[in-house]
């Protein structure tokens, strides 16, 4: 069998799911039915902060068709300590004593007709004794307002261990870094820059909302679960269910089919703990799939205020202080990993002698917020991208120029000391200023439409160390099946680990079946999130397939067939077992190497297993009459490695654009103190066909990353880094107005711009 | 309070008991087991539920399921003919016009339903005539693209 070269990889193959797609008849939770099923509805806390005095379940109760009502204290009978978390064991399955958000769930409703759960839900009467919230992450630091009475650290990641017993903070995790000496930095500086910029709560918006269903099975002494979730995180979430119940692994079940979208929303624990504690209780299959307008009290993304300072001499920048405050809402989901994964990149893809860091993950009595399609990249290159063409333009220096002067080049340490290492950032750049034209002249136009253009580039680290294993199962008549438990939720991950396989088996990528995650089959697999899985879960699949190719010669050589005699498989295991019968297994393994930083000033030599490069150029015009912005031109470049699936690939990159151009230009969860007051898609505007710039080009740079699989690495999230200030650095080449708060609305630009004028518009 | 309908689904002439506020896609979830039309906002601007119903399509999580006694239905399940898939549906694979898959039928129902009015639309007429269904993974390059080689294709067949 030929081992490399038999050009699966680099393939467009199409999506192995494809027809099912079209034609309507994929698998998802959403279409789960089971025999005697129940549906939940959550009824949901009305305050921000407030110790529950009662809740009144009597009317719904005697609601006919309602099958039960539920509380803590019922859910307490099978899970007697109810909380849960990846970060934090903070979150109850139901509100324990006290709520900390507006749509905190406080009891559910059980009926077999969804209708009668819902109506039921409305008679759910709570009565609470309202607490001083807070809701701003900068607030939150001094508050008097306590979120959580005392800190408790799940006891997975070392560095939250010193916050274990804590009271009266907010602050769920202190990141520090330092490298050199930032004050002397800014004192040899020529010039010194400061600026501070927000973003605001966005919501993932998967068009399938969360849905979780639970059964159990067996008898009184030897119960097991099986949870059919929409999760990115079936392994996780089987660990977890198991941990809460003091139960082994192998009596829980997980199974994820196909994901009508997930973007860092479905992960860890949403609906799993409690569909699992609800069918437990009532020993039947129990459904909750939640509303449109739920998704807006289940997880946000982080919002974000980001204070940055820098010292410039001579076109270098020498010294860069970064304070950094995450909105974590009411509970803490992944935010400390993102406070401190994320934050230690926050002084950009820079070169930087001296830099300082300070990245705080914040309580606040909002929703929860967690990962969402850049593990809070995208609120950092908002900020360190903005100030960079601020700095530019108030140094009279060309925003390319600017960059390529003081970009981090292979081999130069990181502020965490880590060397680069494949990480294509000037190649980026380059090709990214090729693609705009950047040397020619730009026309940007007299009259009441100005044309302007920007650029803003941006990298990633790998969330690290994280463990993927994979299955690679032979059959007799020489057929390939895949096990692992990567979820595909639309990026493709499918099709693309078949080829992996493919390319080491010299078969073709359609032949290849793979096993949708199902821990009671699929190997252990830490998550599909931070587009860890093409570089973790490929390197474990090219590795599985290694190890079959591996097996099927060695058993060649047990029949004393000479090397390179290129039997067909299907032969050798008729000769070997005299029909058709038998498997070979092969199985990969992948954890990368890691260093944890100091925790007093943050240096590793080893943070990240790889570096994701992504910048964006805009074109924009400006109707200076109202402030509304067109975006004519996107273009995306990126370092993805090698590109395992080119059009997968480049569908990746500017779908991840699109999604950050809404979080930019339309997107904003609106606030009413704790109260959302926009929570339905008529209210809050995702991008349509009609958003979409008139020229979109996404394009992945020539590029190796040496320790992935056939040099492939991560591509998920890198089209979203550089949209946002790319658009707000273009808006102020066309108008000369800086806008420092997401979203770009027309209100806020054309505020600007009368502001600008000397003429402001009142509030 | 409940009824019996009779109306036409894919072809075929079908009866079901329903209730008074049940939708269609309830009905043909329930009843039908037909999962290509399904609820994602409730309030008929995603396009996730486009059903066909007398040849118009319509939000099948707002349409109450009483309106369909006597009409013709079409879900996408009714494109793909045994196995065999539709222009439309085929120039969505070609193009990798999805990513999730969630909205893939809405938008699959609608742009056959652009291609009967305009055999041959420009990029304009193709945003406009979708505008009404979401694709969160923003596939929508890719589904223009889509509608055009669908175009073309149909076109070479008549």
């Amino acid at each position: 069998m030929a081992a490399i070269g038999s050009g699966q990889v680099g393939r467009s193959v199409g999506r192995l799911e494809g027809a099912a797609k079209v034609t309507g008849r994929a698998e998802y939770v959403h279409n789960l039915r089971l025999p005697g099923m129940l549906h939940g509805k959550i009824v949901r806390s009305t305050v921000a902060h407030g110790r529950i005095r009662s809740i009144n379940t009597e009317e719904a109760r005697t609601l006919p068709g309602v099958y039960r009502v539920v509380t803590i204290d019922d859910i307490r009978t099978v899970v007697p300590v109810p909380f849960y978390g990846p970060a934090f064991h903070d979150q109850p399955i139901l509100a324990v004593d006290k709520v900390h958000y507006v749509g905190e769930p406080v009891a559910v409703v059980l009926a077999a007709d969804p209708h009668v759960a819902e109506a039921a839900a409305q008679l759910v009467v709570a009565d609470y004794e309202e607490l001083p919230a807070v809701y701003d992450e900068v607030a939150a630091m001094t508050s008097a307002a306590i979120v959580h009475e005392e800190l408790k650290p799940a006891g997975t990641f070392p560095d939250l261990k010193h916050l274990q017993g804590k009271r009266n903070t907010n602050v769920a995790l202190d990141f520090h870094l330092r490298r050199g000496d930032v004050e002397r930095g800014f004192a040899e500086a020529d010039h010194v820059f400061e600026h501070t910029f927000r973003t605001q709560q966005v919501l993932h918006l998967p068009l399938e909302p969360f849905v979780s269903a639970a059964e159990t099975t067996g008898g009184a002494n030897d119960v097991r679960l099986t949870i059919h979730t929409a999760s990115q995180s079936p392994s996780f979430v089987r660990i977890e269910i198991a941990r809460l119940l003091g139960w082994p692994e192998n009596r829980v079940r997980v199974k994820v089919p196909y994901l009508g979208g997930g973007f860092g929303a479905k992960l860890y624990i949403k609906l799993e703990a409690l569909v699992a504690a609800l069918a437990l209780l009532v020993r039947r299959p129990v459904k909750i799939s939640l509303t449109m307008e739920e998704q807006f009290y289940t997880l946000t993304k982080h919002a974000s205020t980001f204070r940055i300072k820098s010292g410039v001499k001579g076109g270098r920048i020498i010294g860069r202080q970064c304070e950094v405050w995450w909105n974590g809402g009411a509970y803490a989901d992944i935010g400390p990993r993102i406070t401190q994964k994320s934050g230690f990149t926050a002084p950009g893809p820079y070169d930087i002698e001296n830099v300082a860091i300070d990245s705080y993950s914040l309580y606040t009595n909002l929703t929860p917020a967690g990962a969402l399609r850049g593990f809070g990249i995208p609120q950092l290159v908002w900020a360190y991208e903005s100030h960079t063409d601020m700095m530019a333009r108030a140094l009279a220096l060309d925003p390319v120029e600017f960059r390529r002067a003081n970009i981090l080049r292979e081999g130069r340490p990181q502020a965490t000391g880590t060397l680069m290492q494949d990480a294509a950032i000037e190649a980026v750049l380059d090709r990214l200023a090729a693609r705009m034209n950047w040397g020619k002249p730009f026309a940007r136009r007299n009259g009441t439409l100005r044309r302007g253009r920007g650029i803003a580039l941006g990298f990633k680290a790998s969330i690290s160390p994280t463990t993927s294993i994979a299955i690679v199962n032979v059959a007799a008549d020489g057929s390939c099946t895949l096990y692992c438990s990567t979820v595909d939720m639309g990026q493709g991950s499918d099709t693309a680990n078949a080829q992996l396989v493919a390319e080491v088996l010299n078969i073709k990528a359609e032949q290849v079946t793979v096993v949708h995650p199902d821990t009671d089959v699929t190997p252990y697999d830490m998550a599909t999130l931070g587009s860890r899985s093409m570089f973790h879960m490929g390197n474990a699949v090219r590795l599985a397939a290694e190890d079959a190719r591996d097996k099927i010669a060695a058993l060649a050589r047990e029949l004393g067939l000479p090397e390179g005699s290129n039997v067909p498989v299907a032969e050798l295991f008729q000769k070997k077992y005299k029909m058709q019968a038998g498997n070979i297994i092969g199985i990969g393994s992948f954890i990368p190497a890691y260093a944890p930083p100091d925790h007093a000033t943050g240096q590793t030599p080893n943070a990240t297993p790889f570096w994701m490069i992504g910048a964006t150029g805009a074109e924009v015009e400006v109707d200076t009459e109202t402030g509304q912005v067109r975006v004519m031109r996107l273009v995306n470049v990126a370092d993805v490695g090698r590109p395992v699936n080119p059009r997968i690939v480049e569908t990746q990159l500017s779908g991840a654009a699109i999604m950050q151009l809404g979080f930019t230009m339309q997107e904003k969860i609106a606030f009413d103190g704790g109260q959302i007051v926009n929570a339905s898609l008529a209210d809050y505007k995702i991008p349509s066909i009609l958003d979409i710039p008139p020229a979109m080009q996404s394009e992945a740079v020539e590029a190796e990353q040496h320790s992935g699989p056939f040099g492939a690495k991560g591509v998920g999230e890198s089209g979203t880094f550089g949209v946002s200030p790319a658009i707000a650095n273009a808006i102020e080449d066309a108008v000369g107005v800086r806008l420092t708060s997401l979203p770009l609305s027309a209100e806020a630009l054309y505020r600007a711009l009368r502001a600008a004028a000397n003429d402001p518009l009142e509030d | 309070m409940s009824r019996t309908i009779q109306f036409t689904l894919n072809g075929e002439k079908v009866a079901a008991e329903i209730a008074p506020h049940q939708s269609l896609v309830e009905v043909l979830q329930q009843h039908f087991d037909l999962f290509g039309a399904r609820e994602s906002c409730a309030q008929g601007l995603c396009g996730c539920c486009t059903v066909l119903v007398n040849g118009s399509a319509v939000s099948g999580c707002l349409y109450l399921a009483a309106f369909i006694d006597g009409a013709e239905v079409a879900t996408v399940e009714h494109l793909s003919v045994n196995g065999k898939l539709s222009p439309v549906q085929q120039a969505f694979i070609d193009c990798g016009a999805f990513q999730c898959g969630f909205c893939t039928p809405g938008f699959v129902l609608m742009t056959g339903e652009l291609l009967k009015e305009h055999p041959d639309p420009d990029e304009d007429e193709i945003r406009h005539y979708l505008a009404g269904n979401l694709c969160r993974c923003g596939a929508y390059p890719e589904i223009i693209e889509a509608v055009k080689l669908a175009a073309r294709n149909m076109r070479k067949e008549t």
